[in-house]
């Protein structure tokens, strides 16, 4: 059997995994913007330029200072989680008591600026970005080719969305976390520091996004403009997912990936809107979202 | 200040935004005594506990716990002296089960109960451990936000209505145990409607009327004042 519906499986098989490679990019974004938007209450508009940072750190490394692929992806997080814990104390934290549109349009500023350092700095055209050596080339299983760095995204995004969620559901530290989300002051009064969990959130949250762009960084071309299109995509995720569900953040990232990649083999022309059909269709009938409560 | 005062609060003033609800709030609790805030609904009671918790808007005057002045400190820093609170809606989280609720608070002392010891002292939460918190019944919930304080070696308990809206049996299973953390010489501020609940586990009693102390009532003093409270609190 080498034909599905009339589909060449192989056609098929590899565009299902271009698309969980999506998939695992949309994962990791919008389940930093859920933990964000659960204990911050912001949407983090400047997700997207974090993620952005994350990829021309990652070039800018190798390039200024010979550090390659595997130093970045582990330098480059946590280093993004610093600037986002810098930016938690000197602005966000200011606006807390005020209405969410401010958070809203503060994380929009900040996208657009750090945006346009990088524009100003780096130009705006695309640098390629190498494959490391250790996971170039394919693996043949037979029925098909599988690119090793695809697997790896894949995994790689997989192994941190899974680590997150146990961390969330399953410690004490999760617990925190939960209990801060439900009742922050309440959580407070027990005797947590709540604004350090706030801020840690924020940093992890960012880190998470330069971990995507890290990743992202063999996969594209790195310029400060690669976050535009993914970040719209991934708020239509979110959107999808419902806001502040952990467990619907990823599962919907993948899913979409995936619906994404199977559009491409059956109807390429819809693959870039399909996303947004299936958000209209899933706000019609679920407001909240699929995994969202309705308040 | 003398030696046994536990809790002093001194002029505690209060307000919700530009709302001022408390107009210079004034008592003392000793080591080991039960006082019972009273009052009519909207009096300030409740506010007076989440301004000891540093839960309001502004504040101001002072809050000395056990010899430090918590008026400037942030919640967490003021629950870390021992105090444990026990708000008025219970704050039993929806987002973890039982015993996560009954584990999640940080020590704030030493000497606090073991989770074993609680389990005996309300073995209906022994029984609901792996349920969501807030599927527990009212009087569990109620149970569950005693029993997540008494883990953390607070001394100080400030419990805000915890009789409110129970059947009888509840209500007299809380007094037991009220009057079992009294022998343990817990120092505790009850915030109560139900006055045949706190009257006979307070040594003393507040009156609060308009965010501030009407009337201190001690123990004996009890029946000689018994028309004046009625009055005031309608019973
Ligand atoms: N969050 C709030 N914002 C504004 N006003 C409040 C708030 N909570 C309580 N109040 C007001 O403060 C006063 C005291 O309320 P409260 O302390 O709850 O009284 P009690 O517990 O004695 O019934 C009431 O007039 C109430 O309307
Ligand atoms: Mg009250």
């Amino acid at each position: 059997m080498n034909e599905l519906f009339g589909i060449p499986l192989a056609a098929l098989l590899g565009q299902l995994v271009l698309g969980l490679v999506n998939g695992s990019f949309y994962a990791l974004l919008s389940l930093g913007l859920a933990i964000i938007f659960g204990m911050l209450h912001i949407i983090n508009f400047a997700h997207g330029a974090l993620y952005m940072m994350g990829a021309m750190l990652a070039w800018m490394a190798l390039h200024y200072f010979g550090l390659g692929y595997w130093q970045a992806l582990v330098l480059v997080p946590p280093l993004v989680g610093a600037f986002a814990v810098a930016v938690e104390r000197t602005l966000l934290r200011r606006i807390y008591r005020l209405d969410p549109l401010y958070g809203l349009l503060l994380t929009f500023g900040l996208a657009l600026v750090t945006g346009g350092a990088f524009r100003h700095a780096f130009g705006a055209g695309g640098q390629p970005y190498a494959i490391p050596p250790q996971l170039a080339g394919a693996i043949d299983l037979g029925f098909m080719f599988l690119p090793k760095y695809r697997a790896w995204v894949i995994a790689v995004s997989l192994a941190v969305c899974l680590a997150s969620w146990y961390v969330i559901e399953k410690t004490r530290l999760g617990a925190y976390l939960r209990a801060a989300t439900e009742n922050p002051k309440l959580t407070q009064a027990f005797g947590i520091n709540v604004p350090i969990m706030v801020m840690l959130t924020f940093g992890c949250g960012a880190a998470l996004a330069a971990l995507a762009g890290v990743l992202a960084a063999p996969t594209t071309q790195v310029s400060p403009l690669m976050s535009s299109n993914m970040i719209i995509t991934v708020f239509a995720v979110v959107v999808i997912g419902g806001m502040g569900s952990i467990l619907g953040a990823v599962l919907t990232g993948l899913g979409l990936g995936l619906i994404e990649g199977l559009t491409k083999v059956v109807y390429a022309e819809a693959s870039s809107t399909v996303v947004f059909v299936v958000m209209a269709i899933v706000l019609a009938l679920r407001p909240a979202g699929l995994f969202g409560k309705e308040k | 200040m003398t030696a046994t005062e536990y809790l002093r609060v001194s002029d505690l003033h209060a307000f919700y935004g530009e709302s001022h609800v408390l107009h210079g709030i004034d008592f003392t609790v000793r080591r080991g005594e039960c006082v019972a805030l009273l009052g009519r609904n909207g009096a300030g009671r409740t506010t007076t506990l989440r301004a000891l918790m540093g839960l309001t808007g502004r504040r101001t005057g002072s809050i000395m716990i056990n010899g430090r002045e918590a008026i400037a400190m942030a919640p967490h820093r003021i629950a870390q002296l021992g105090v444990g609170y026990c708000p008025e809606e219970r704050g039993i989280y929806a987002s973890l089960s039982a015993e996560e609720n009954l584990l999640l608070l940080p020590q704030v002392g030493s000497g606090g109960m073991s989770v074993a010891a609680l389990y005996e002292m309300f073995p209906n939460l022994a029984e609901r451990r792996h349920s969501q918190g807030t599927r527990l019944s009212g009087g569990e919930q109620q149970m569950l936000a005693l029993a997540r304080i008494l883990r953390t070696g607070a001394r100080l308990l400030l419990l805000d209505e915890i009789s409110e809206g129970l059947a009888p049996v509840i209500v007299a299973r809380l007094a037991e145990v009220i009057a079992e953390l009294k022998r343990r010489d817990y120092t505790i501020v009850l915030v109560e409607q139900n006055f045949r609940f706190a009257a006979p586990l307070a040594d003393r009693m507040f009156v609060v009327e308009h965010g501030q102390i009407a009337a201190e009532i001690a123990q004996h003093e009890l029946a000689a004042r018994m028309p004046y409270l009625q009055e005031l609190l309608g019973l």
